[in-house]
């Protein structure tokens, strides 16, 4: 099918030309790379954002800014991290552009919907961001928007609220538009359990932004209605239960973690077969445990809030069903361990991504386990364990996965390669930047270090001084493998139709693929 | 909810597959005030009661009585198409239509009583009355008013859809889009049967 004549979906001439011929363009493939370069650019924003912040902690005191202008800067990141970057993140992106071509689909099931969601989430984007520019200061909230004080405070938190609100609803139809096109444009003979693995963790993932996010629109919206209207739900002045906020809030940003890993476990069960040249060991115990993790991860929400106030039977119930995720991820890691065992392994760079987010997901779900147990948890709640958890979780597990996914699909995506050695060294200089920066903070959390505080007592300065340093490391690694990219999807030489020999189906189609992906639908033996 | 009407593919099932899914994560919606409303009313039981006796059974039940209609209305309309009476499903959906608007009135007359006697969130009047008065009304005003939205939400697509119907965009061949507008209507019509008991008939 390679020297089909059909021009390929980045020369295709539609009924627009130039930029309105990709704004307004329903090819999945084209809409997955809106998604990427707005994505990419919110993750630059929110990862210089990141680096103020290790800027200001590197010594104890003011260093660059106020207590006031560290509390908006990491709220602005958290948001922005959160709602813009890892949420829609592998989704959107790398689920928008293989999802169909996966499972043998010409498009997703509503093409124009797709565009919607994408739509809605500029939209929601520009809502939330102008909460900066608008009079009056930045929200101050952290992006957990706790009750009381989101409606107490006079920060312009409204506008964040309202865009968190419409990405939530962009959210919802991406995942409405995965399952159905999964239920019905699978390619004849492609039975459930012949699908491979990143659309079955697109399957999953789906099921919660479904059944999770329209949690976090009412619960948002009633944050709005007590700002707006006083009404009074979690304001505990007119009667109202600022707990209840957390657990509304909890119900669905637990799951929300989960709707970030998922689709990242999805791009290494592809990553780590192709690249130890066997089949993925244990393909069942694989689509059984995303599912679990996606039913699970709902009723997991209550560990956020153990020191908030809840009988001990939820105290316990809690902690239980936290241990209990945990099975799920280790089945996959072992999974993924015995694919690598005996196989005929070949380090390439997608390879040093996925080995790397083995390393760093262990680590990260390991300390969860940490912050699972109750009485571990007490005195940690609120430090910087907890934010080295969730980096090493959040930015670890999705980040390294999302960077394989991108090197491992790059070729098909552009037609073109990258140039493997910088990609190599920004993986090298990447991975030892992120260690440096987070793991001290396992230690600053354990010595008492609390969170969201732009000082600390001098015992601290040493770890932060280590922190700090690997923030910058990290951020020229970042630098690195963004340049490499760039450069290479305009100038890199050809791809072939299969660089890795990988299995699936979109390495039968041409690099980039043609406008409807495919000639003739594929039958599946 | 739109199909893929833009090229010659057409899958009834999965484009209502897509509405359905809709309709839980509406459901889920609501169901976060239904949790606040239930925890509510059982941290405030007497107050909700007594707050209760404020409205209007009657309104409430005519109310309730147009819905059901309405929602039988548009369900004939769908049942029309399919026997290709082009005419009837527009009457019917014309109906739906007047229903609806004649509840938006009533729900106007109704919350108009209530801001006229200075109940209304962050009055003075509901000030001084107990917490649990002030979240009730806050729970009444905000999943009615929610409730409000999403029927004027649904008298704008049924007017589309009546276009459609009439410009014979939708026809006997092709008629989800009518039939996933009809699931809508029946999800608004749901959510009020529960809205009704829980904030007229409870006391």
């Amino acid at each position: 099918m390679s020297n089909s004549n059909l021009p390929n979906y980045l020369e295709y001439k539609g009924k627009y030309k130039g930029l309105l011929g990709w704004i307004f363009s329903t090819d999945h493939k084209r809409i997955g790379l809106l998604y990427l370069y707005s994505v990419m650019t919110f993750f630059i924003v929110g990862a210089l954002l990141g680096l103020l912040m290790k800027f200001e902690l590197i010594a104890p005191g003011k260093t660059i800014m106020e207590a006031k202008s560290y509390n908006a800067i990491f709220t602005l990141h958290g948001i922005t991290m959160i709602f813009l970057i890892v949420i829609p993140g592998i989704p959107a992106i790398l689920g928008n552009f293989f999802l169909p071509i996966m499972i043998g689909a010409k498009d997703v099931f509503y093409p124009k919907l797709n565009l919607i969601s994408w739509w809605l989430y500029i939209l929601g984007a520009v809502v939330a961001l102008s909460s900066q520019f608008m009079h009056g200061a930045s929200p101050d909230t952290g992006w957990t928007f706790y009750a009381p004080y989101s409606f107490r405070t006079q920060s312009n938190v409204l506008p964040a609220l309202i865009g968190a609100f419409i990405l939530g609803f962009s959210s919802i139809l991406t995942g409405i538009n995965f399952i159905v096109t999964m239920h019905r444009l699978r390619a004849p003979g492609m039975k459930w359990l012949k699908m491979p693995l990143f659309p079955w963790s697109l399957y999953g993932t789906a099921w919660i932004q479904v059944l999770a996010t329209p949690i976090i629109g009412i619960t948002l919206l009633m944050v709005v209605a007590e700002r707006v209207l006083n009404i009074g739900f979690f304001d505990p002045a007119l009667g109202g239960d600022p707990v209840l906020y957390q657990h509304l809030f909890w119900i669905y940003s637990h799951p929300a973690v989960y709707i970030m890993i998922l689709p990242s476990m999805g791009v290494i069960s592809e990553v780590i077969p192709t690249f130890a040249r066997k089949e993925i060991f244990g393909y069942n115990a694989v689509v059984i445990s995303t599912l679990l993790i996606a039913f699970v991860g709902y009723f997991v929400w209550g560990h956020h809030m153990f020191t908030a106030g809840m009988s001990e039977t939820s105290l316990f119930a809690f902690s239980f069903l936290t241990f209990l995720v945990a099975i799920p991820s280790a089945i996959k890691t072992f999974n993924w361990l015995a694919t690598l065992y005996k196989g005929s392994i070949i380090l390439k760079t997608p390879m040093y991504w996925a080995v790397s987010f083995l390393f760093i997901f262990m680590i990260g779900g390991l300390s969860g386990m940490v912050l699972g147990s109750l009485a571990a948890n007490v005195h940690l709640h609120d430090t910087a364990f907890v934010v080295a958890h969730f980096h090493f979780i959040v930015f670890g597990g999705v980040g390294f996965g999302f960077f394989a996914g991108i090197h491992y699909w790059f070729p098909k995506i552009f037609g073109r390669m990258y140039d493997a050695s910088w990609a190599d060294t920004g993986w090298l200089i990447f991975f030892i930047g992120f260690l440096t920066l987070y793991a001290p903070m396992f230690y600053l959390g354990i010595t008492g270090m609390p969170r969201r505080y732009y000082d600390y007592v001098p015992e601290f300065h040493p770890a932060n001084i280590i922190s700090s340093f690997g923030a910058f490391i990290m951020i020229a690694g970042l630098a690195i493998i963004i340049i490499n990219l760039i450069r290479s999807a305009k100038k890199g030489p050809k791809a072939e139709e299969s660089p890795w020999g990988g299995k699936t189906l979109e390495w039968t189609v041409s690099s980039p693929p043609i406008v409807e992906n495919f000639e003739e639908i594929p039958e599946i033996k | 909810m739109e199909g893929n009407n833009s090229n010659d593919h057409y899958d009834h099932e999965g484009s209502k597959m897509g509405m359905w899914l809709f309709i839980f994560t509406e459901l889920l919606f609501f169901g976060g005030l239904f949790f606040v409303y239930a925890i509510s009313r059982y941290k405030n039981e007497t107050a909700f009661a007594l707050a209760a006796e404020e409205l209007n059974v009657t309104t409430g039940a005519i109310n309730t009585i147009i819905l059901l209609i309405s929602s039988a209305t548009i369900a004939m309309a769908v049942s029309a198409i399919q026997l290709k009476k082009k005419n009837i499903t527009l009457i019917f959906l014309a109906i739906t239509l007047i229903l609806a608007v004649v509840f938006l009135v009533n729900k106007y007359f109704e919350w108009g009583a209530k801001i006229e006697h200075g109940i209304y969130p962050g009055s003075e009047i509901l000030q001084q009355l107990g917490y649990g008065e002030i979240l009730y009304f806050g729970l009444y005003f905000a999943m009615t008013g929610l409730h409000a939205l999403h029927i004027i939400v649904g008298i704008v697509i049924i007017l589309i859809i009546s276009v459609k119907v009439y410009n014979e965009k939708i026809h006997a061949e092709r008629f989800v889009q009518l039939e996933n507008t009809g699931l809508y209507w029946h999800l608004v019509d749901i959510i009020w049967i529960f809205l009704f008991p829980l904030f007229y008939l409870i006391v």
